[in-house]
């Protein structure tokens, strides 16, 4: 304390001297700083989502301010940040130190930024750094020193640098093995936490009750570490985090901190969060506060940090659980939550800028050094999505294994947390929901036992069934609190539930969260007229402003939320409508109605939602230039989103931001407001659900009508259509019962893909190869109880898959790209490696395709988007889909060909009228890989299916497709081979010819091949030398499994039979060797291929290629060549 | 259901809201503080007597009132005084179900208890956003839907009520280090813990204390916070223009900073709509370096009256306002902030030490 007020008294008395030390530093800061090297986060994966889009792009942001050179490396395709007019030169390469030294040598920046790209670009930093490379170029490290990232990282170190000022981490210990891991627990006593260093949203991470789940977890952890934490269990604790910021003039603030709704034990990535903190005291609040201050000084970050604390519920008792030195998604979510734009001004202080002579960008004038006070409750909740799985392990834990989430905003916790329970579009309407409510009390405690994803939904049942809060928080350690707002809730569904609805009623319902779908559902009656009869008694909800100063202040910006807590909106649109307009308001069709809304120069974007298996950044990216587009067009643009992942929810991107729920009823609320007709058309498919309904309540809707998008969607009628067109399908049909199954498949044939009219879950869309299996799936699904129909379709096998993305006027073709899929049809096109342009497509076949898709387009009079995919079988394309919408290789193919499809899909929709674009210039050879996060989910079997499991995607270019492919691959995590040593095991005759070729390549690059019995049998008959391995349990060693935990091996290729077997495994639950083998591979990170038609590429593109033969271009290069 | 209340404010609204706490009329003047946590430090705060709070924060009462625990027989160990100064309370919601171990009673049952009442189920934003625009005026609590006489409204003064009868002396846990004289003008008691954390003997005074009657010396002074109009303590002002011929340091934190500024002859004005929250960023303006604070207080010194002989010490990040002064000389210093937080951050207590270092 002295020796800080010495220094402040000497600062303060050698004033000119000091200001002339700020004044050199900025200088020197300015000298040497002009082109500067960011490094991104690659594909989507779990742990790793759309948060590190949104802070490289505001890192961007703010270095362009700054007027600095921009080099980014970043393969995600899908991105904003790799958009044109961002960042300077843009790589679309691994994010490893080996490519990053190929840039850095090639580009010479000056400076690099490693706190943006997630863990990904951590942990690249730190090698560049390890291996000299940053310093052999002079390339210096701006924001936090690398020894601080280095201290957060290594928990030992870690520890001590925070015993040394006194502050308590959990108990623990540092081991190298798993038997001095034993040991310790044995020391320390049981439950234990085990933590795996440098590891990514915590894989290897988990509570171990017993020595056995112990032994289990260190093998695992082991494996990709060599260092593990073994740490008292603090279980039961309450979880606060606090996002800090600190400058070069060690000026230090925390933005917002937040508190768990789970306890310690689950990763903060799968609990509910809410911000601020609910249950804190001021006391505790701002001892924690200063405890991060504290570390952050320190560790001496400069820049964005976030620590994890446990706070002991019984007494006056902490540990820091863990440091982040860079941004991370909790920080995302604090940026959202505040409206504070954390990774903009931490750009900003990695430059040299001080925290006071920063912006609040918000107010517009007040400063950037103060803390958000906010006036609402956000409330965070993750969207899994383990069901489209197979196999998958369904509890939560220490592990992350949410694929996205959704962000709510409310002045209750009730209103905000049924919100939530919306957002995930997940089939919730609320928190409370009848359709839970079928089990008894018992199984309802049983489950509550054991986290689950479900487990909110249970707690509310089980309040519902009248089980005592004590008892619920005995089970969870959920802080009463958070249950007794729920019971909240579940008390009002109860009455609800005896009452007749009155306006008082409806009224504490609104507050309370519920929607009209819910009290719909409640009373028997359809949502619309509980709308209403709301209206009617004048229940509206109300907007207000996000303006980080609870209304001390007011706010230049447009975030908006919406609550039934209030008496008073802050914005109220001018609308230039008489007031009998404005009272007919969608019962006014007119084309006067239509004209004058256009008139109004306003447009709404419907977003993308949360990230799930399906819906990514992809749909952000669209959106985001959707509203671009629009505003450079003169418009002014709303945006609706709930993903606090986003770019798309920053504030400054459109002119209102409605953070706010994707459903009919929200959606409709805001209409009744800003009277704004919509763009549903960008945002994937729930504002793709959403379309006919807003047709039905008479809603403007820009681009296709949503009539048409109905006829591309509904199956029969799109069906006739094409037969009308005379464009081939594959059969298909309708059942209602097995027996009908079976009498349609005899005229369909196996295999036949099966998918239930009802979305149940995504694992129940299949393949039969078989009337067993047939027969066991009509079972599994419940075909009989006639609940729902199954729909049959004719799979056509060893079929070439593309994909035709175009943007149309008024049915016709304005601009279009055909990409062509690595795999055969039978792997869903979200998870296939396509090649853009099409490689190996016939001309003729090219030409059948465009011409098939210019008919359908011209017949749903398509304006705007549209993807359709075509199976070629026997030289012949058929039409398998078709949405009228922009797909997910729109950003792709956009970049690709350097045209913005969403821009012309935007200019078409407001009204422009535009010419038909030829692509003269041929473009680069692109891929599209896609990244799978096997390894973050136990158990699931990572083979390709026709239901797609993949989170993300990188791009890669090259002079080939071999050469791009390589390149996706390694950005997707695959290292390039090194030992020359792979195992194979291929199942089935058709599996073994197709592998056989690339068999022979390998032996003849040198490769030791390693084989089961049956492949290795099958491969020698072929004169190719193998080395025989024991299955898992035939217990001859080696077995493959030692060959994968010893790393002999680069890569495995393990290929089911067919399908079949993965059928059989997911309809009777069994495990396969082949299952074994695959998972083990994802387990203990070896490169797996399952499937033979990429394997087989893989192999070409090795033999191709070198690593030291890559090309090394950035995306200008590439799209500006010949 | 609770039963009705309404909210009369001087501009002629009155907003119907829910009663809750001590079933009766009130009048104040009506504020707003942005602070998320820390309701029972600020309703014990004594700057706020005679004022009604209004919470932007819509979720109050979540962790309940602590056990009042006592330092000594007239310090408190985990509020700001021995009871509550605000004439009522405003609230969007508050918790009937408080979780915490500290908890001992509601929001609702503390309020009651000191027959203090609140209303509930008022949307709190639109009302700052209101008093943001039109600066705070006089406010009335009811059950009554009845309008309001504004003219025979006269807000209490409150200089009597919230400063010591008499002397007190508070001993530190060590060896006492300097005895530090402090002048109550409704002092926060997170200052006395302050002090007697840093080990000194504090003798806490009324605000009118003849000085001349000590028979001892002392270390330093502390001039308090409080509530009001600084021009109204003219008593004060009175001493404090006494204790500044002394010669010996002298701190004010509040309105003890602005009695410390009319004393040497700088003038304060009202704000139209004050400084009330824990999140004001204020900037030492000759290190520039800035500090988070906690505040309370709806006047401010004027900076260009300040006399020569002092020179600003902090500003205001977000207005520019004055945040303090020093003596250019002397060791004479003062902060419109409150170093001690309670509710807030201790950004700045090192100014106690400051403080402890000169005196």
């Amino acid at each position: 304390m002295r020796i800080h007020q010495i220094i402040i008294t000497l600062l303060s008395e050698v004033v000119t001297n000091f200001n002339l030390l700020v004044f050199l530093k900025n200088l020197s800061m300015k000298k040497v700083l002009n082109k500067v090297l960011l490094l991104g986060s690659g594909a989507l994966k779990i742990g790793e989502a759309g948060e590190f889009d949104y802070s490289g792009t505001q890192a961007i942001k703010a270095l362009k301010e700054e007027g600095k050179h921009i080099v980014l490396v970043n393969p995600n395709v899908a991105t904003i940040q790799t958009s044109k007019g961002l960042a300077d030169e843009i790589y679309f390469l691994p994010v490893t130190a080996y490519f990053v030294e190929k840039v850095i040598s090639k580009e010479k920046p000056d400076g690099i930024l490693l706190s943006f790209g997630g863990q990904t670009a951590l942990n690249c930093g730190i090698e560049l750094h390890k291996k000299g490379i940053l310093k052999k170029h002079s390339v210096k490290i701006l924001g936090t020193p690398v020894e601080a990232i280095m201290a957060t990282e290594d928990r030992k170190i870690f520890a001590e640098r925070l015993a040394r000022i006194g502050l308590p981490t959990a108990k623990g210990k540092t081991v190298s093995s798993v038997k001095e891991g034993l040991t310790f627990a044995k020391q320390l006593g049981l439950p234990v936490m085990v933590r795996a260093g440098f590891a990514l949203g915590g894989t290897g991470s988990g509570v171990a009750t017993t020595t056995q789940k112990l032994e289990d977890l260190l093998t695992k952890a082991f494996a990709s570490t060599s260092q593990v934490i073994i740490e008292e269990s603090l279980y039961g604790w309450k979880e606060v985090e606090y996002e800090v910021l600190r400058d070069y003039d060690d000026n230090c603030i925390t933005v917002c901190n937040m508190e768990n709704f789970d306890p310690v034990g689950i990763h903060t990535g799968e609990s509910i969060v809410v911000a601020p903190s609910q249950t804190l005291t001021d006391r505790e609040y701002y001892s924690l506060r200063q405890t991060s201050i504290d570390v952050i000084r320190e560790l001496k970050i400069i820049g964005e940090c976030n620590i994890q604390f446990a706070l002991n519920p019984r007494a006056s008792e902490f540990r820091i659980i863990e440091v982040n030195a860079r941004l991370s998604r909790s920080s995302a979510l604090a940026s959202k939550a505040t409206g504070y734009p954390l990774a903009y001004v931490a750009a900003k202080l990695a430059l040299g800028k001080t925290l006071p002579e920063l912006r609040n960008l918000v107010t517009g004038k007040t400063s950037a050094y103060f803390e958000p006070a906010l006036d609402y409750i956000v409330v965070k909740m993750p969207r899994w999505d383990l069901d489209k799985l197979n196999k998958v392990q369904g509890g939560i834990g220490s592990e992350m294994k949410s694929v996205g989430e959704v962000m709510s905003i409310g002045r209750s916790f009730p209103e905000a947390v049924q919100k939530a329970a919306r957002m995930l579009n997940d089939g919730y309407e609320g928190v409370v929901d009848k359709n839970f409510s079928s089990e008894s009390k018992d199984e309802l405690l049983t489950k509550l036992k054991t986290s689950d994803t479900m487990r909110l939904f249970t707690i509310c049942s089980a309040l519902t069934k009248g089980v005592p809060l004590e008892e619920i928080a005995a089970l969870t350690k959920i802080d009463n609190w958070f249950l007794n707002e729920l019971s909240k809730i579940c008390k009002l569904f109860i009455d609800l539930s005896k009452k007749p609805l009155t306006r008082t009623l409806l009224s504490d319902a609104k507050q309370l969260g519920f929607s009209d779908s819910q009290l719909a559902t409640i009373y028997k009656e359809k949502e619309i007229n509980i709308r209403k009869k709301r209206l009617q008694w004048n229940i509206t909800p109300y907007i207000k402003r996000i303006d980080t100063m609870a209304g001390e202040f007011p706010a230049q910006t447009n975030y908006m939320y919406m609550t039934y807590h209030a008496t008073k909106s802050d914005h109220q649109p001018e609308i230039s409508y008489s007031s009998s307009e404005l009272k007919a308001g969608r019962e006014v069709t007119s084309k006067k109605y239509s004209s004058r809304l256009r008139s109004n120069n306003k447009i709404a974007v419907i977003g993308g939602g949360p990230y799930a298996i399906g819906t990514s950044v992809e749909f952000d990216w669209c959106a985001v230039n959707t509203v671009a587009t629009a505003r450079k067009m003169g418009w002014t643009t709303i945006m609706i989103n709930c993903n606090p992942e986003t770019v798309s929810t920053d504030f400054d991107y459109s002119d209102y931001l409605y953070f706010e729920e994707l459903t009919l009823e929200r959606v409709l609320d805001i209409f009744d407001v800003e009277h704004a007709p919509f763009i549903v058309s960008v945002g994937g498919q729930i504002p793709n659900n959403l379309a006919p309904k807003l047709a039905d309540a008479k809603i403007p809707i820009l681009g296709t009508s949503p009539t048409q998008i109905y006829r591309a969607e509904h199956r029969k009628t799109f069906s006739e259509i094409l037969d009308r067109l005379g464009i081939p399908q594959p059969f298909w049909t309708k059942v209602e019962t097995t027996k009908e199954a079976f009498r349609e498949v005899e005229r369909i044939g196996y295999p036949v893909l099966v998918r239930p009219s009802f979305v149940l879950s995504g694992k129940a869309m299949s393949l039969i190869y078989s009337e067993a299996e047939l027969k066991e799936y009509a079972s599994f699904i419940k075909l009989d109880s006639r609940q729902h129909s199954l729909v049959m379709s004719h799979f056509l096998e060893g079929a070439c898959e593309c994909d035709f993305d175009a943007v149309a006027q008024n049915g016709e073709i304005i601009i279009s790209a055909l990409s062509e899929h690595v795999e055969h049809g039978g792997v869903h096109s979200g998870d296939a490696t396509l090649m853009l342009p099409a490689a190996k497509i016939s001309p003729s076949n090219t030409q059948d395709m465009h011409q098939a898709a210019a008919k359908i387009i011209k017949e749903l009079k398509v304006n705007g988007p549209v993807n359709i995919q075509f199976l070629i079988y026997q030289d012949e394309p058929y039409v398998i889909e078709c949405n009228l919408r922009a797909s997910r290789s729109f950003p792709f193919v956009s970049k690709t060909y350097d045209r913005n499809f969403i821009s012309i899909a935007t200019e078409i929709a407001l009204g422009k009228k535009l010419k038909p674009i030829t692509l003269t210039k041929t473009p680069p050879q692109a891929i599209k890989v896609s990244q799978f996060s096997f390894h973050k989910l136990r158990g699931a079997d990572p083979v390709l299916r026709v239901e797609m499991s993949s989170t993300g995607e990188v791009a890669a270019f090259g002079q080939d497709p071999y050469e791009a492919y390589i390149l996706g691959l390694m950005a997707t995590g695959v290292k390039y081979p090194v030992k020359k040593a792979a195992f194979i095991s291929l199942g089935g005759m058709k599996g073994k010819l197709a592998f056989l070729q690339s068999a022979k390549d390998l032996q003849r690059l040198g490769y030791e091949l390693y084989a089961t019995s049956g492949t290795a049998l099958f491969l020698k008959e072929h004169n190719i030398q193998i080395k025989l391995v024991g299955k898992i349990y035939e217990g001859l060693h080696p077995t493959a499994l030692d060959l994968f935990t010893d790393k002999l091996i680069d890569f495995a290729v393990v290929i089911p039979e067919t399908t079949q077997e993965v059928v059989k495994d997911l309809v009777q639950k069994s495990y396969s060797d082949g299952y074994m083998m695959r998972r083990w591979a994802i387990d203990l990170s070896i490169p797996l291929f399952t499937n033979a038609e990429s394997a087989r590429f893989f192999v070409r593109a090795i033999k191709m290629y070198t690593p030291d033969r890559l090309t090394v271009k950035s995306w200008n290069e590439w799209v500006s060549q010949k | 259901m609770g039963k009705r209340a309404y909210l009369h404010l001087e501009d002629g609204e009155s907003i119907e809201g829910l009663a809750f706490g001590y079933k009766g009329d009130s009048q104040g003047e009506v504020v707003f503080s942005t602070g998320m946590t820390g309701y029972p430090q600020s309703l014990t705060d004594p700057s706020f007597a005679g004022q009604i709070l209004t919470f932007t924060y819509p979720l109050m009462g979540n962790f309940g009132v602590p056990k009042p625990q006592l330092l000594h027989p007239h310090l408190m160990a985990n509020l700001e005084s021995e009871q509550i100064w605000v004439k009522g309370v405003i609230v969007t919601s508050h918790s009937q179900n408080p979780s915490h171990f500290e908890a001992m009673m509601t929001m609702d049952e503390w309020l009651n208890k000191e027959k203090v009442p609140g209303i509930v189920g008022i949307d709190t934003r639109a009302l700052t956003l209101k008093l943001r625009e039109k600066g705070v005026m006089k406010g009335v609590i009811s059950t009554a839907p009845k309008k309001v006489d504004w003219l025979s409204i006269k807000i209490p003064t409150t200089i009597k009520d919230v400063s010591i009868k008499s002397t007190q002396t508070y001993k530190p846990k060590g060896k006492s280090k300097k005895t530090i004289l402090l002048l109550d003008c409704g002092v926060k008691h997170g200052i006395i813990r302050a002090l007697l954390k840093r080990n000194y003997t504090v003798i806490r005074i009324p605000h009118n204390y003849d000085v001349s009657k000590l028979k001892f010396s002392w270390d330093g002074v502390v001039i308090s916070n409080g509530p009001g109009d600084p021009k109204d303590w003219t008593e004060a002002i009175a001493v404090v223009k006494d204790l500044l011929t002394q010669n010996k340091p002298i701190i004010g934190v509040c309105l003890g900073h602005q009695l410390l500024a009319l004393a040497v002859g700088a003038d304060t004005y009202k704000l139209p709509y004050g400084h009330r929250g824990i999140n004001q960023p204020c900037q030492d303006v000759k290190t520039e370096k800035a500090y988070i604070t906690s505040q309370n207080h709806g006047y401010a010194v004027n900076t260009a009256t300040l006399p020569r002989e002092f020179r600003e010490w902090f500003i205001n990040l977000n207005d520019g306002t004055n945040e303090g002064m020093r003596h250019k000389t002397r060791k004479i210093m003062s902060t419109q902030f409150h170093p001690e937080g309670n509710p807030g951050p201790f950004d700045t207590e090192w100014i106690f030490d400051l403080f402890g270092e000169v005196a």
